[in-house]
């Protein structure tokens, strides 16, 4: 079969992109699909280090499109997890060097290799964002439940939708449900009915998700993390599987509840 | 958000951001700015009145949303003179 091709992006940078893109991997490649990320974000290589795959780059997406090496060659195999790669960005100056046409043909030439491949593509709505949504079957939005966030993510919808890219799946991420009961932050709700899209998954806030990234190796890979248990729902959600969304109100753990007994809260 | 704030019917600060995000999502997704939307109200109100009398301080315009999409909605009261210029020039 072949392969499904995602992208995700967000609008807004920092929200937590590069990070979603390497946890859906590792999740969806140690449960058996082979995976193929593309780090589209050139001048501005991150995938590789949040992989853990940072010293292993020879060639990247630029020397595939320009014919410095094949396809093969600038796929890095993950050693860990044998069915992930990484086509790595190019730190090159030159944004233009991919061209969105170069894209869709890098992913066509993709498609019979694997069974998913995910873009991660650049904050904004310029080149390299129309470059990652070239190719893709399906679009993941990433957003954090703040004005801001949302707000991009909002202008993010209407390309997708004015371009024919939609109907794109909404992961809430970094969700603080602390703040949310205390009605300080926007809840999952609130940031649907704002946004009027499909949800895939919220993400709680982790300190996990740091230290994963310290480490080069994706809090999915966690099996106690909450937020690498977000992720690994979502993984098999994109693979046709229906799991409830996990119950975010009750995420405090025990001494969240003695705190809230006692009015505290 | 102190108890105090709760206890004394402050409006959460969840509650500005969705209220905020609310307004600003209308005009980003309809590239109109309230000034627009002003200016689009005059002009309606000089087309109208071309044909039919209306009550000018009762006209409300507003982008109400459904969904995803938006839609223009227009509240113009008539006068009611002009019923009863109606009848009579029967």
């Amino acid at each position: 079969m072949p392969a499904q091709v995602i992208t995700i992006t967000s609008g807004k940078g920092g929200v937590g992109k590069t990070t979603a893109v390497a946890n859906l991997a590792v999740a969806l490649a140690s449960s058996g699909s082979k995976v193929v990320c593309i780090d589209g974000d050139i001048g501005l290589r991150n995938l590789d280090v949040i992989l853990g795959l940072e010293n292993r780059i020879v060639y990247d997406i630029v020397d595939v499109i320009e014919g410095r090496c094949r396809l093969k060659q600038a796929m890095i195999r993950d050693k860990k997890l044998p069915d992930l790669y990484l086509i790595p960005a190019a730190q090159t100056r030159d944004k233009n060097a991919v061209s969105p046409s170069d894209m869709t043909r890098l992913v066509k030439d993709l498609r019979n290799e694997c069974d998913f491949v995910l873009i991660d593509s650049p904050a904004g709505i310029e080149r390299g964002f129309r470059n990652a949504i070239a190719g893709a079957d399906r679009v993941l939005i990433v957003t954090n439940p703040e004005v801001s966030a949302v707000r991009d993510a909002d202008r993010v919808i209407g390309i997708l939708e004015a371009e024919d890219k939609g109907p794109a799946s909404l992961i809430i991420n970094r969700l603080n449900a602390t703040l949310v009961k205390n009605k300080d932050m926007l809840s999952p709700d609130d940031v649907l009915d704002l946004l009027a899209i499909d949800l895939i998954g919220i993400v709680p806030e982790d300190e996990n998700v740091l230290v994963g990234s310290n480490r080069g190796a994706p809090v999915a890979l966690d099996q106690k993390s909450r937020a690498g248990q977000a992720f690994r729902n979502i993984a098999r959600r994109l693979k046709g599987e229906t799991i409830p969304f996990i119950d975010w109100e009750n995420q405090g753990g025990f001494w969240d509840r003695i705190q809230r007994l006692a009015g505290r809260k | 958000m102190s108890f105090f704030d709760k206890l004394f019917g402050k409006k959460t600060s969840a509650d500005s951001a969705k209220e905020r995000l609310q307004l600003v999502l209308i005009h980003d997704r309809t590239d109109l700015t309230p000034a627009e939307l002003d200016s689009l109200r005059d002009d309606l109100i000089a087309t109208i009145s071309r044909h039919v009398s209306i009550d000018e301080h009762g006209v409300q315009i507003d982008v109400e949303h459904d969904g995803r999409s938006q839609r223009l909605v227009a509240d113009i009261p008539l006068k009611a003179v002009n019923r009863r210029r109606a009848r009579r020039t029967k």
